[in-house]
């Protein structure tokens, strides 16, 4: 297993090394000079201009300022925001927790409705509850998420006023109740991103599972007199997922996209909001750090998925 | 030989269309789902001719109206009127839908024959290529990009060309990989064939034998994709233009009607629910057509 983690970290690294040849390149080719602002204050002499151009390393070879940039994005060291002149890194770092507590409970959500609806489904293909799971997936899954968290709002905010709409940071209770209130302003933000990946992910367990239902060993599981709930559970269960968790580590980039909207619908303070702002601003370190903290986390939770893949079918950790 | 099949079932020829059509009919969502679009299609592209209130007319006496008969949909914040206003953003929408399609199967099908029938390192380097693709953060970089190339773009093609050039190329950009994979994997097991290998022992060249006889089997599930990809580049575009970063404010697409309209929910809910309601009835009609083409043009499923 150990060697298995090493193989899969080096496999890391070139992805990580093509995402960002990706991402200097876009900003390479993007016309416009960062120092356009410079440029044109007249404050600023032009004697004074060139010198920060060399000292920053700007009229380099290509290959040296990626270098340069590749270093510095690698050490967290990713300039100033234009705007509000704090750290970027600070800044980004604030709001991860928040992200990441947002996409880790949503995708909890998913599973907790895809696994069961997907494996009931397969189990009795073409029964009147698989036709109608299958239908609303696909509802569900055609259903955008800025529109589910618009008809939330105006179901649970605006006509019942249940539920609040807009996330605050700093609520004004204490200990328990703080917590609570956290919790009921997640509510909305949660299903909503919830709902559409569950929706997906119903559709890839049904298949899995219809696949896997059908083999022998599974006949034989059967055949042994074991319990329907064991057989589903231990031998089929088992085996379909590793499929799925290919496709979820698959779906990550769609999930970090969802979040984005989310984020921006209920004014969760996360990064993806953050972005939103940034480039309303033209704030370009910000968008620049954001970027690339989603590139890391796309690459990481790949990693994550193939150890998982690992850990589920050892064939593929020891070959 | 013809004569020993039973005449009754011989007495008419079924072209694979026809087979295919046959299938697709059984899909009774997928049917009903062709028709909504169809519906929708021929509102989008023929309402603007019936409906004659012009999308920008402003008009303080009547805003934020529910739907009445002077305004079916109802009105926006300054008076407009949102039935004129999602027809003519309809068909930006489903456009934008179409072509960036269009460029993702292009691309995908390229970068798919290549890889499948050429075998070792460009096959690796290509395959590597779509991995990241694959794994790139989509939204961030669409909004990135967008940020990026907006202006030099909006310089060339005018403010609204601009605009969708640039949506359209930068959707299309991340729509193919699953195209490339599927045409790849076809490649792979159609090239081993006996029909490839006859017209190989006759004299083919690679292209003809790319073109004549692997390209038209591996349409199957590439005209399958390219009907979900129809769906995704619409969600992409509105999820765009509902954070207010695709097209501009006087370009009511779908999207940034939504956009628009979400800071008078309290007030004014039918603003929202026509364009959001159009979105998913777009989308999901096209992932229901999809599931029927999926049934249709599976040779291997018997229906």
């Amino acid at each position: 297993m150990g060697a298995f983690v090493l193989r899969r970290l080096a496999l890391a690294v070139p992805s990580l090394l093509g995402i960002s040849i990706v991402l200097f390149t876009v900003l390479a080719l993007a016309p416009g000079d960062p120092f356009a602002e410079l440029a044109t204050n007249s404050n600023v002499p032009p004697e004074v201009r060139v010198h920060l151009r060399a000292s920053l390393g700007l009229d380099d070879p290509v290959a040296l300022r990626y270098v340069h940039w590749l270093v510095a994005m690698l050490r967290g060291d990713w300039g100033f925001s234009f705007i509000s002149r704090i750290d970027v890194a600070t800044l980004i770092w604030q709001r991860v927790p928040v992200t990441l507590a947002l996409i880790g409970s949503s995708q909890l959500l998913a599973l907790a409705i895809a696994l069961p609806v997907g494996t009931l489904s397969a189990v009795r293909p073409y029964s009147w509850f698989d036709r109608i799971a299958s239908t609303i997936a696909l509802a569900g899954f055609s259903l955008p998420t800025f529109f589910t968290g618009i008809l939330l709002i105006l179901v649970f905010s605006i006509k019942l006023d249940w539920l609040p709409f807009v996330y605050r940071s700093d609520v004004e209770a204490t200990g328990w109740h703080a917590v609570a209130e956290h919790v009921r302003q997640s509510i909305m933000p949660v299903v909503v991103l919830g709902l559409f990946q569950g929706a997906g992910w119903t559709r890839y367990v049904r298949s899995a599972v219809l696949d896997v239902v059908r083999l022998d060993h599974v006949t034989t599981a059967r055949s042994k007199g074991l319990a329907e709930r064991v057989v589903v559970t231990r031998h089929v269960l088992r085996n379909a997922l590793i499929p799925v968790v290919t496709l979820v580590a698959l779906q990550m980039p769609t999930v970090f996209g969802g979040a984005i909207v989310t984020e921006q619908i209920f004014r969760i303070p996360g990064i993806g909001s953050l972005l939103i702002d940034a480039i309303l601003r033209n704030d370009t370190p910000v968008i620049m750090g954001i970027t690339f903290v989603f590139s890391v986390l796309v690459i990481l939770f790949n990693l994550v998925a193939d150890l998982l893949y690992g850990l589920l079918d050892p064939r593929i950790a020891y070959r | 030989m013809a004569s020993s099949i039973p005449a009754s079932r011989t007495d008419r020829p079924v072209s694979p269309w026809g087979e295919a059509w046959r299938r697709f009919r059984r899909h009774r969502m997928a049917v009903f789902s062709l028709g909504v679009l169809a519906a929708l299609v021929a509102a989008v592209v023929l309402g603007p001719f019936a409906w004659h209130v012009p999308i920008d007319a402003i008009d303080f006496s009547a805003t934020t109206q529910g739907p009445s008969a002077a305004h079916p949909f109802g009105t926006d914040d300054l008076g407009q009127d949102l039935l004129a206003r999602m027809l003519y953003g309809g068909r930006i929408s489903l456009a934008v839908g179409i072509a960036a399609m269009g460029m993702a199967v292009l691309v995908g099908v390229t970068i798919g024959a290549l890889a499948g029938i050429s075998r070792g390192p460009v096959d690796a380097a290509l395959m590597w290529v779509t991995d990241l693709f694959l794994s790139l953060p989509q939204l961030p970089l669409l909004l990135l990009l967008i940020y990026l190339f907006r202006e030099p773009l909006k310089a060339v093609f005018g403010p609204e060309g601009g605009v969708f050039v640039m949506i359209v190329l930068v959707i299309g950009c991340f729509g193919w990989m699953q195209v490339a994979r599927l045409v790849r994997a076809q490649f792979f097991s159609l090239r081993e064939k006996e029909f490839v290998e006859a017209a190989r022992a006759l004299g083919a060249t690679t292209t003809r034998v790319v073109w004549r006889h692997i390209l038209p089997n591996a349409l199957g599930p590439v005209i399958v994709a390219g009907t979900i990809n129809v769906a995704a580049a619409i969600i992409a575009e509105s999820t765009l233009s509902f954070l207010g970063l695709g097209f501009p404010p006087d370009i009511p697409t779908w999207g940034r009607l939504l956009f628009d309209s979400k800071d008078h929910l309290d007030i004014a809910a039918h603003w929202a629910l026509f364009p959001g309601g159009a979105i998913f009835l777009t989308v999901m009609a096209i992932n229901f057509v999809g599931d029927g083409l999926r049934d249709a043009l599976d040779p291997r499923r018997i229906l």
